[in-house]
């Protein structure tokens, strides 16, 4: 008797709060509707077609009348026993991992050249000049890469003018993470050093007063004082990227590679495109959705990793 | 006072930091060299005749022979146009839905005393660590009757988390008053919006609509799979046809056109120029702006 009328009076006091929240924020409920109906449409709904990973999806047949795996982890098994698996998982965590450790420092180490420099205009220049390679679109970057590497392209005829022999880059395998990571720290250099400048211009100017008169110089102001000051910001990116370390940047590869550098340069991304979008033969979709959701997973598994790591050893984390 | 003094100390600098500096300022300056190098060998490239791009490869400090044949035959190539048509409609109808969506998730997710805004909110931030992926996303694009059209294009980018994020961060620093008081006057949510946020945050606006108007003209990927038809491939697909695939795309146009071997070198350099222009064109106004944006994504993460 008494929970009834107590479960009585708090529905009540919950209609009552609906009606109140409907009259305050229908509006805000109106503008949310159009986000919401693009989510359901272009974000969840593909979500729910990841099912496709766990059936024998034929495109006559839509993703409900497919019929399910036999057995439900067919296509993950039929992955990992896959011979190009270590290849394609090897090339990801290589090409990954080289870009992190050469990309990653890289605009750490510019945003801290360009602030010691004390003349206004030539920083200002340098700031200018490095950020603009970040808007030259992939196309047309890989475009200069893929004539600049040529036989008889710019590499090969500095090559030459130093005694070494003339050859198409691109085509040799031995070249392929070379080309992909320099050229990936010349096109994003500046623009990742943007958000490092800008946490170097919160450090506290008097511990550089106080450094000076202990008698540091700048080498030792810049180790002691300024890389500590951007260790925040630097765990945060390192973070956000690691999240990232199976999303090998897929669309330059696939403009960059050739079936002479699939060895070292195919990856997860583009062994499931082809699988999807073969030259000749039928499409494979459901295992290249089994492939593209274990490597969603691995990247939730990493973000989650390092956040908990940095949280316990820096105390800063994303969540 | 203060200043002099301290301007005072930096002018005692000793042998060990003018070193320091002096290294500083030569790899930064190399570092300029050998970004500027690319994009100054391209737009030569461009200018010269194909005839000495074949026989002088290597290192080009200027254009030789300037001509202007590359470009005219790129500007007159019917897949290019029709690229820049189709980027031109993509963006023009992309960008309002863009900044629509982008304000009303915003403005949202900035608001108090929303009875559902924590599960709302839980849903559009989920989209950014967790996704359907390549083909799934591909075949519910076919499954929405969008295959072959340009709406695939403009509808799966309509809105990007990341910059409804900033976009929030720009509508919290608005002062509460301001709406409150718009609120006592019997103002809407929606008038509130147009008529008092928009007007503070239009710098914002112009960052998002730089970030949304370079993505759309980069991209290339989600055209290579959702189109099928060449004449309705954006600028960068045709691009990606004449510099890197040696796709079918261009050979009914070339080979009726014997001019294309007397420029087809050059008109690869002419094309990059012609798309990225309208690009750095505008960058070096924008860059500010730019630059605003990328702090205000920083400070939340």
């Amino acid at each position: 008797m008494k929970a009834d009328s107590v479960n009585k009076k708090n529905s009540q006091v919950l209609g009552k709060r609906l009606v109140r929240d409907w009259n305050l924020n229908k509006w805000k409920y109106a503008m949310i509707v159009p986000v919401l109906i693009y989510l359901a449409f272009f974000c969840y709904k593909p979500m729910y077609g990841l099912i496709v990973a766990f059936k024998d999806y034929k495109l006559t047949r839509g993703i409900g009348g497919s019929g399910w795996a036999d057995p439900w982890y067919k296509w993950f098994a039929s992955f990992v026993s896959d011979p190009y698996f270590p290849r394609v998982l090897k090339n990801t965590f290589l090409i990954s991992a080289l870009t992190i450790l050469f990309g990653f420092p890289a605009p750490i180490l510019l945003a801290l050249l360009i602030n010691e420099v004390r003349n206004g205009i030539f920083k200002r220049m340098v700031q200018t000049i490095t950020y603009m390679p970040y808007f030259i679109s992939l196309v047309v970057m890989c475009g200069i890469i893929n004539v600049f590497c040529k036989q008889d392209g710019l590499f090969s005829q500095i090559a030459v003018l130093f005694g070494g022999a003339a050859q198409n880059y691109l085509a040799n395998p031995k070249y392929f993470r070379t080309v992909y990571v320099l050229s990936d720290i010349w096109q994003k250099i500046g623009w990742d050093s943007i958000i490092y400048l800008a946490a170097l211009a919160g450090i506290d100017q008097e511990q550089y007063e106080a450094a000076r008169v202990d008698g540091a110089n700048r080498f030792r102001q810049m180790v002691y004082i300024t890389l500590p000051g951007l260790m925040p910001t630097i765990m945060i990116l390192f973070i956000l990227r690691m999240g990232n370390i199976l999303n090998v940047g897929y669309e330059k590869i696939l403009l960059l590679y050739n079936a002479s550098t699939y060895e070292v340069a195919d990856v997860i991304s583009t062994y499931t495109y082809r699988l999807s979008f073969p030259a000749s033969g039928t499409p494979m979709y459901s295992k290249s959705t089994a492939i593209g959701l274990f490597n969603t997973l691995v990247n939730v598994f990493f973000l989650l990793v390092t956040n908990a790591i940095s949280k316990k050893s820096t105390k800063s984390g994303l969540f | 006072m203060n200043e002099k003094l301290m301007k005072a100390k930096n002018r005692k600098i000793s042998l060990g930091d003018k070193i320091f500096s002096i290294v500083n300022v030569t790899v930064l300056i190399l570092l300029c060299l050998i970004t500027i190098y690319p994009i100054w060998y391209v737009v030569c490239a461009s200018f010269t005749e194909n005839t000495y791009l074949v026989s002088n490869p290597g290192l080009l400090l200027r254009p030789h022979g300037f001509t202007l044949g590359a470009y005219k035959m790129a500007l007159t190539h019917p897949l290019l146009l029709s690229g820049y048509r189709n980027i031109l409609i993509v963006m023009c109808v992309s960008l309002p839905i863009n900044i629509l969506l982008t304000l009303f998730a915003g403005y949202f997710m900035a608001s108090k005393k929303v009875l559902f805004k924590p599960i709302i909110q839980f849903l559009i931030l989920f989209t950014m660590f967790f996704s359907g992926g390549m083909i799934p996303m591909y075949l519910n694009i076919r499954g929405l009757g969008l295959y072959n059209s340009l709406w695939s294009l403009i509808l799966p980018g309509a809105m990007s988390v990341y910059n409804a994020i900033i976009c929030r961060t720009a509508v919290e620093a608005v002062p509460e008053s301001l709406t409150e008081s718009a609120y006592i006057d019997g103002a809407n949510d929606l008038v509130i919006l147009f008529r008092i946020i928009v007007p503070l945050v239009k710098p914002t606006i112009a960052v998002l609509l730089l970030y949304y108007g370079v993505g759309h003209w980069n991209s290339w990927f989600n055209a290579s799979i959702y189109l099928r038809d060449n004449d309705k491939l954006p600028i960068q697909n045709i691009m990606r046809a004449i510099l890197i695939a040696n796709s079918n795309v261009l050979n009914s146009a070339a080979a009726e056109n014997d001019r294309a071997n007397q420029f087809a070198e050059a008109i690869k350099y002419s094309t990059i120029v012609l798309t990225t222009l309208p690009v750095l064109c505008i960058y070096p106004f924008v860059q500010k702006y730019f630059v605003k944006g990328v702090m205000i994504g920083a400070v939340k993460g």
